[in-house]
Parts: C-alpha cells; structure tokens; sequence
C-alpha cells in the first residue's frame, strides 16, 4: 500500500474494513498495474463444471484452485471487466451508505450507454448478476454481506411461528398466500417449530393445491415452493430447518432431468455458487418424487411428455455428474427415464382425482419411507 | 425392302460366307425387325421404292445457304449482337493485318444510325492494303483467308468472320458492302461493291473502280445492317474499350450512333512482341490433317516432308518417325497410303520430339495488363499474372490473369470477370466459357472471398483473364467462349491461383489490421467507464488513469499502417471506366436492360454475359 501511495503521491485515506475494504481492494490492484504499464488483469476463480469439485465425505459441491484471468485488453474481456468494477463500485457505494439493493436495483444503477456509442454497460440482468458472482468470489463475502438481496420469490405455510425484525409471524395464519421468504433469511428467529418435516416442491401451483387442501395441518408438516429453481433465501431457509431444528426435508419435483437438478442443488449445492455450499446445500434431503417408479404405480404413462434433445443432453449430462455418477439409484432413474424417452409433470397426479397429491400420493410415500437419499 | 428380304435370306444362310463382305455383314446384322418394317412399308408405299422420290430433293448445300440460315453460329442471334459482331470481325481483322506489317494500328469505327433500325459500319486502317485480285474473295467468301492453315497467334483464325459480316449485312438490307483498299503510296485505292452468291459462296462484284485516296495506305469496310445499338454491356462500346485496354499501341477513334467520338489514344509507341508463326507440330497433327499435308506437299521424298512441314522435326527424328513407322525415308509424300498415314501419325506419338516453341506467343504482359485494369477499376489491390507457355496438343498458349480488389466495387455481387483471348475481348458467353470454369472451379474462399458451391466468387473484384495461343479453341464460330478442354482449364486455375495467392495475403494482413483497429475502439469506448469505476472504488485520479489506460492501446500505429496499405491508383479514369457501363439515355436503357434484353434473345439465357452463372447456379440447384 506504502508503494502505491508513493507512486500516486497520494495521503493515506481511512482503509474501510470488511467486504468494503475487500473491494477496494480489487480498485488498487488495477490502478497499479495500471500505473506500472501493465495490462489490467483481475484474477477470478473459474466458476464452471470444470472447476467444480464433488467432495464425497461432505456430499457438497466447492470449488477447485482453477482460476483464469479477466484482462481488459481482451476484446472478449474488456466489457466484462468494466462491468466486475462497475459493480464493484455500485456495492462499495452501498456499504459506504448502509443501504440494501435488490439485484434489479443493482442492474438499473450500472445500465446506462457509453457516451459517445451505442454500447450499454449491462444490457441484461443477468450480466450484472454474474459480476455480483463474481465479487462473491474475488472478496469471500455473500451478496447480502456486500448489501445486495435477490427478489422475494416462494411461499410457505405449516406450524412455524417466527420472529423477523420485531414480528412475530405465524407461518399457519397466513391466508391463502402463505409467508413470502425474503431474501436474506439471517435474521429471523424461529419461536415454535412443531412441524415433522418439510415437503418442498417445485411447482408453485402444487404448492397452492396443498395449502387449499390443508395438507400441512393434516401432516403437520411445512410446505415450502418457489417457482423454478429454488433461490438462495429459500435454500438457507431449508438449511436452517435442517441443522437447527433436524427436519427431514422431502422435494418434490416433475420427472424431467430439470426437476432431478433442483434436487441436486438443494443437496449438494450449484455448480455456479459451490464457493458458497457450506451456506446453501443441505445434505439432509431426500427426493420424494416423481421418480419413474411412480408412473408405473399411479398409470402415468399416458401423460407422457416426449423427451426433447435438449432433455436428453441434459439427461445424459446429469448422468456423468460425480455426485451422481456412482450413484445406484439415480442411475436407475436416469436409465428408466431414458428408455421411456418422457417425462412427467406432477400435476399429472391431477388425473387421478385433484386432491389425489394431498389425499394418497404423499401421505403414501412418507409413511412408506419411500424416497431417494 | 429389297435389302430387307436379301437379309432375311442371307441370315439363313452360312453366317461365315456373309462375314465376308462389309455390306452382306450389314445386311445380316438387320434381321427380323427390319423385315417387319419393311412388309410395313410395302402396304402403305406404291411401287416406286421411296428412296428415288427423296433423292430428287438431296442436293449440295452452299456453305453460304448453311451459314445464312444459322447466322447465330457466327455471332449474329440477334440485332444488337449483330451490330457488336459486324465491328468486332471488321476491327479484329484490320488490328490482324496492321500487326503482321508491323504498322502501329490507327483504327477508325463509326456507326451511323440510318433508321428503321438499320446501321452503317464503317471501319477504316492504316494497314498495309489488299490486292485488288485478293479483296473480293477476302471480303465475299466464307471460310477463305490466310489465317486457318497459319499456326500464329492472330485475332482471326477461320477465314469466316468479316465475309460473314458482308453476308449479314446483305441478307438484312439488301445492300453490297463497299471495300476501299490501297497498298501503296504510288498506287490508286481500288474499291468496290460486294455480293455474296451464297448458294455457291462466291464473291459478285457489282461495281468497282480504281481512284485516288489521300490515306498512304490502309483498308476501309462499309457494310449497312439491321441492328441495334445500346450502350452499356456487351455493347460497342465496351467491346472497343477492353480492345484498347489489351492493345495499348492501338489507337482507336470511335464515333458512335449518338454521333458523340470516343478516342482510344495509344499509351505505348511499343509493338507488342511479335507472334511468330510455327509450324504444325507432330503431337498435335491429326490424321487427315497429315494426309492433307502428304497430299499438298511440295517436297519429294517423305524425309524433306517431316523436316519442313512440321515444327521440332530434325533430320535424325524425322529419320527415326520413318523408321518407326516403317517407312522408307524416301519415299514419295503422294505415295504414303492410309494405312502408311496412320503409321506415321502413331510414330509421332512414340518418338521423342520436343515441344513445339513457345516464344512464338506474344502475351499482353503482367505490367501492361495490371495497368489497363487500374484504369477501369479503381480498388485497393491490384495482381496480375503472366504464366509461362505450355503446351497443349501441339499448340502453344500461355495463360494471363490479373484481379482488383476492393475499392469501389460492390462488396455483395459477383466478381466482374473480363475475358480476353487472342487480346480480343469476349462480351458474350460468358457461362460457356473455360474462364469462368476456371475461375468458379477455384477456391477463392481461401482468398478472402465468399463462393458458393461452384459459383463466381462474390467479393468486390474484378478478373481478367487473357488465353493467348497459336490455336484457341473457341466454342463456336462466333468466338465468343473458350472451349473447356482439361489442359487449358488447370492452366487457369493456377494462374488464378497464383494470383489468388497475392489476394490472400493482402486480404489477410488487411483484415488483421482492421480488427486491431476494431479492437482498439472498443477499449477506447470503455477507457474513460473503466476509469471512472476505479475512481469511485479506490478514489484514484480518473484522467491519469484514462492516459494510462490509452497509452497502452497503440491506436495511432495501427492507422497508420492501414493508411501504407491503400493502394494508391493514379491510372483511374472515372470518364473512361465509365464506358460500355451506363447508359445516359435513362435507366430503362442501363446496363440491367442490356443484359435482359440479350438474355431472351439468346434463348437459353447463356449469352447472358455477366448473369449468366448465377442463373444458370439457380437452374442446377432447383435440379438437386
């Protein structure tokens, strides 16, 4: 730092601590090679398959020691780069101030064209997105801890009664839409936790047939959805109700190499955020269905939905998986899957009577022990 | 019938016995089916056999009647190739005669526009003249001349051209063509009035007369014809401007149907190198084209005959061609039987003689041609090509190719291609010929260029490809494309390769520069975002990190080498590049009219110039 400062004939400002201090950082590192004449270069962990490791005593997916190097004299970096420190100077702003921004907000404050051009900074969400990702990486804090929250997205319901930030919230009294998990889960207490389990699903819409049909007061159970792959409010949440209060967590998903993959995600942890499994997987779930089994037993076959070769590439891709690869049952799975070249929604339970789910499907198979761990 | 019932006969009698004669084998060969077709006959037919009746009609036909029926063998399918073709054949003859006197040509053409779509040529030059005995059969007999039997690369090869341009002329307006011609300072100009007979293709002379020219020397052509004129391609126009551009010691004074004079000045007081003319050679002599020989021949004995009618024959292998032919030297050349013939036509084949000589050729040059294209094209990057002459069946050539690239060309059309043989422009046929065969069958996208299966290539370039020979074989008659034999298309290609080659590297190392500079500007967008982030986060200085951030991009160097790279081309003449072109008249008369006009008339579509690949591409892809 001395040296910097040498070179820049600058004072010594105050260095903030924590991820701002981890942040900047990131700024200095640039400046000076910039200063020295050297191309800008920041050295990321690569975050793909290639570099994510399955550590089998753990059941978690972490990262490997590969890294590459964003530099800004490449013309397949150079936009990337501007966006890592944009983002970066977006957050810093937000610490300096105290304030939470939502990942949109975080789009919005970097969007904006160059001057001069027709070249926008971010053009979608999701490059900011992966910025965020990326100083997840570069300064081991969490998004939350940088003061960035992804949107609220999934319900609950069942006997849970929890405190968050001064209210008490009871997770059975909450009408037809449940209680929408925020996005940073940190603060909340749970008061009362008499449910057995959690059945998490991943078709809002079954989540709302089962809250009509009472089916958490029946089971005593919690019922827990958000659409689509599950967000990282959602999973913590699930990890705390396992770790802290040792509920069994059962998923719930269609029959399609997608609904087996948020399976694998809330398990083992994803192959975009393994440098953060400790915090997200959870080892303690177990998949309920709906596995191919079931079609056979429940006469699904004639809701078949032929496989696409998309399905099937990522069917064959899930198979080669580590945490998958030596796996019985899930081979089993893939294989049958494959052979009938369908899948299979879990509304198609439907047709055998609309609270046939609620009624016999579920209580069937969690008296019965019946799923895959 | 009567053969038929022989037959039937003789079938049934000792096949062996039949064998014997050429005709009794025939005859046996034709059996019960013909037998049948013959009781056939014999029902409907009265007595009179039916061969008699058609032989009444079966006459000679006149060389003259057949051509004058088939006008489009000869170039005139329609009346503004008409026009095109009547100067073409007038020009490429008096260049002819012009080069074989060494006499720098001076060349005048003006076409009057008489009405009722009809045309007067007139084509004047300071050629050496013709003997008053020699002009009319010259001017009004088809195939006549001194260029077929001679192997020298000339314009005119058949002796047909000019006399069928007279016939046409005379088939379409009745008029006789008017030849003035003087051989000499002290000599009065002869000039007369022509007729073909065509049923017995011979020259009427309908007036003539002797009287004073003030030209030295020098032959002038009037023929009146139906036609039409339009500007733009495959016009006059364009023909007379890519003749100047490969004959730069030609000057040319042009005076269109629009009255407006168009002068084509020399660019070099240089003759050309002189094409020489060679002798036969052995290896490319066919076997009646030998007994023709043996049958003509001046000398005695078979020996003399080898070793002064044919090219690379020295006494030792004309006495080795005897020997292997088993043969006796002495022989006398009327002597040698049919048989003897062929012997000797094998022998040719199986003694070592060497290639005929090649300096015999007089090619445009790579220089002159690389300057006629820059004053039509203006491009960024010039090549031209002059490969060494082969040889082909006895017949020496030589292959000349040069490309512009780049520049104002259209980026998304077919490349232009310009073809020349002999240092005559080809304007029609253009599908047909061995150059744009050539020139599809090579993968320009290796060049830097785009192409479509074997299409032309598409890309801002212009080809020009020139096939210089003592014998180029054309298509047809009308000589407007070069026939695609194997030997002649790989010569091509490779010199398109070759210069293909210096493409590709221009294209490459220019592409690698612009996508430097691409790059550059890019980083050069971000700079001033980049620095101002780091600002925010670390509270560095923005300007001296956007200076830092700059310094590194190098910008400047790389402009400056895209600015070395442009050609720059003095030669360009926008007036002149602009002729055979457009057409001032308006835009129905522009260059796409032209093409369409001649597309129809030429039926299948393949006289179609320049559009005549791609569309023919679509036919064959429809097929698949």
């Amino acid at each position: 730092m001395a040296k910097a400062d040498k070179a820049g004939g600058k004072t010594e400002r105050p260095k903030p601590d924590g991820p701002a201090g981890k942040l900047v950082a990131i700024g200095e590192h640039v400046t000076q090679q910039i200063r020295e004449g050297e191309s800008p270069t920041i050295e990321l962990t690569v975050r793909s398959l290639s570099n994510v490791v399955y550590d089998e005593d753990t059941q978690k997916l972490g990262v490997g020691d590969k890294t590459s190097e964003r530099s800004f004299f490449n013309v397949a970096h150079a936009k990337k780069f501007l966006q890592t420190l944009e983002v970066a100077a977006i957050a810093k702003s937000l610490l300096d101030i105290g304030k939470h921004a939502s990942l949109r907000d975080v789009f919005y404050m970097a969007k904006r064209t160059i001057p001069h051009t027709k070249v926008n900074v971010v053009d979608e969400q999701t490059e900011s997105d992966k910025a965020i990702e990326d100083l997840e990486i570069l300064t081991g804090s969490t998004r939350e801890q940088l003061n960035i929250n992804a949107n609220k997205m999934g319900s609950v319901a069942g006997n849970v009664v929890i405190e968050d930030a001064g209210d008490m919230i009871d997770w059975s009294k909450l009408g037809s839409g449940g209680w929408s998990i925020p996005s940073n889960v940190e603060s909340i207490t749970f008061r009362k936790v008499s449910a057995k389990y959690v059945l998490y699903m991943e078709k809002a819409a079954v989540w709302e047939r089962l809250h009509e049909d009472k089916f958490w007061l029946k089971q005593n159970c919690i019922i827990m959805s958000s659409q689509g792959q599950s967000t990282r409010g959602v999973r913590r949440l699930l990890q705390r109700l396992s770790t802290e209060h040792k509920l069994p967590i059962y998923v719930l998903t269609d029959n399609d190499p997608w609904g087996i993959y948020i399976y694998s995600v809330l398990k083992y942890g994803s192959i975009s955020l393994a440098h953060m499994s400790d915090e997200l997987a959870i080892s303690d779930v177990r998949y309920l269905g709906v596995t191919s089994d079931d079609v056979e037993r429940y006469k699904l076959e004639r809701h078949y939905i032929k496989l696409t070769d998309k399905d099937l590439a990522r069917l064959e891709q899930m198979a080669n998986y580590d945490w998958f690869k030596d796996h019985a049952e899930w081979q089993r799975q893939f294989k049958l899957m494959k052979k009938a070249g369908a899948k299979v929604e879990i509304q198609s339970l439907s047709s055998r009577g609309i609270t046939f789910i609620s009624d016999v499907y579920l209580p069937e198979k969690i008296r019965k022990q019946e799923f895959i761990d | 019938m009567a053969k038929g019932k022989e037959a039937a006969q003789e079938a049934g009698k000792d096949q062996t016995l039949a064998s014997f004669s050429d005709e009794k084998q025939e005859a046996s060969r034709a059996t019960g089916q013909e037998e049948k077709q013959a009781a056939k006959q014999k029902e409907a037919a009265p007595s009179m056999p039916i061969a008699h009746e058609l032989a009444k009609k079966q006459r000679d036909i006149g060389v003259g009647e057949f051509f004058a029926r088939n006008k489009h063998l000869l170039g005139f399918d329609n009346p503004r190739k008409a026009l095109l073709t009547v100067v073409k054949e007038a020009v490429d003859n008096a260049l002819d005669a012009c080069e074989e006197a060494v006499i720098l040509p001076d060349i005048s053409v003006q076409l009057i526009d008489m009405g009722n779509e009809r045309f007067r040529v007139i084509v004047e030059d300071n050629g050496p003249g013709i003997v008053k005995q020699q002009v009319p059969k010259i001017f009004a007999k088809l195939l006549y001349g001194s260029k077929f039997h001679s192997r020298k690369q000339q314009r005119g090869q058949q002796g047909i051209g000019i006399s069928a341009a007279v016939m046409y002329g005379q088939l379409t307006t009745g008029r006789p063509a008017k030849i003035r011609s003087k051989i000499g300072k002290d000599h009065l100009a002869y000039v007369c009035e022509l007729h073909i007979n065509t049923q017995q293709n011979k020259p009427e002379i309908v007036q003539e007369e002797e009287k004073e020219w003030s030209k030295e020397h020098g032959t002038r052509i009037e023929i009146d014809l139906e036609g039409s004129y339009q500007k733009g391609q495959q016009s006059v126009d364009e023909y007379l401007k890519h003749t100047a551009v490969v004959n730069p010691h030609v000057m040319i004074v042009y005076v269109s149907p629009k009255a407006e004079q168009l002068i084509f000045p020399r660019v070099t007081e240089q003759f050309p190198k002189q094409a020489m003319e060679i002798k036969p050679h052995p290896h490319g002599t066919e076997l009646g084209t030998l007994m023709a020989m043996l049958h003509d021949t001046q000398f005695t004995t078979l020996q003399q005959f080898l070793q002064n009618e044919f090219s690379r024959i020295s006494p030792a292998v004309a006495k080795e061609v005897c020997e292997n032919a088993r043969i006796l030297p002495k022989t006398k050349p009327q002597d040698v039987s049919r048989e003897d013939a062929e012997r000797i036509a094998k022998a040719f084949q199986e003694t070592k003689i060497m290639a005929p000589p090649t300096d015999c050729l007089s090619p445009i040059t790579q220089e002159l041609l690389e300057k006629g294209l820059k004053k039509e094209v203006n491009a960024e990057f010039y090549a031209a090509v002059t490969r060494d002459p082969v040889v082909y069946k006895g017949n020496p050539f030589q292959v000349e190719v040069a490309l512009a690239y780049g520049g104002d060309q259209p980026k998304d059309k077919q490349a232009k291609l310009m073809r020349f043989a002999n240092r005559v422009p080809l304007l029609y046929q253009q599908g047909a010929c061995a150059t744009s065969k050539a020139v599809a069958g090579t993968n320009w996208k290796a060049y830097g260029l785009q192409q479509s299966g074997s299409n032309l290539p598409v890309g801002p370039l212009t080809i020009v490809v020139h096939l210089a020979s003592v014998w180029v074989p054309f298509t047809s008659e009308s000589k407007e494309a070069i026939a695609d034999y194997e030997d002649i298309g790989k010569e091509i290609k490779l010199a398109l390769q070759e210069a293909g080659r210096q493409l590709q590297r221009y294209v490459h190392k220019k592409t690698k520069v612009h996508l430097q500079l691409e790059r550059a500007n890019i980083f050069e967008r971000y700079i001033p975002e980049v620095a101002n982030a780091l600002k925010r986060l670390t509270g560095e200085d923005e300007d001296a990190l956007v200076e830092g951030l700059k310094a590194m991009v190098k910008k400047e160097k790389i402009q400056e080498t895209i600015d070395t790279m442009q050609a720059v081309n003095a030669e360009y003449d926008e007036d002149w590049a602009r002729i055979g072109k457009d057409d001032s008249e308006g835009p129905e008369e522009g260059d796409g009219s032209g093409k369409e006009e001649n597309g129809t008339a030429d039926g299948e579509g393949d006289g179609n110039g320049l559009g005549s690949a791609p569309k023919k591409a679509a036919k064959g892809k429809k097929r698949d």
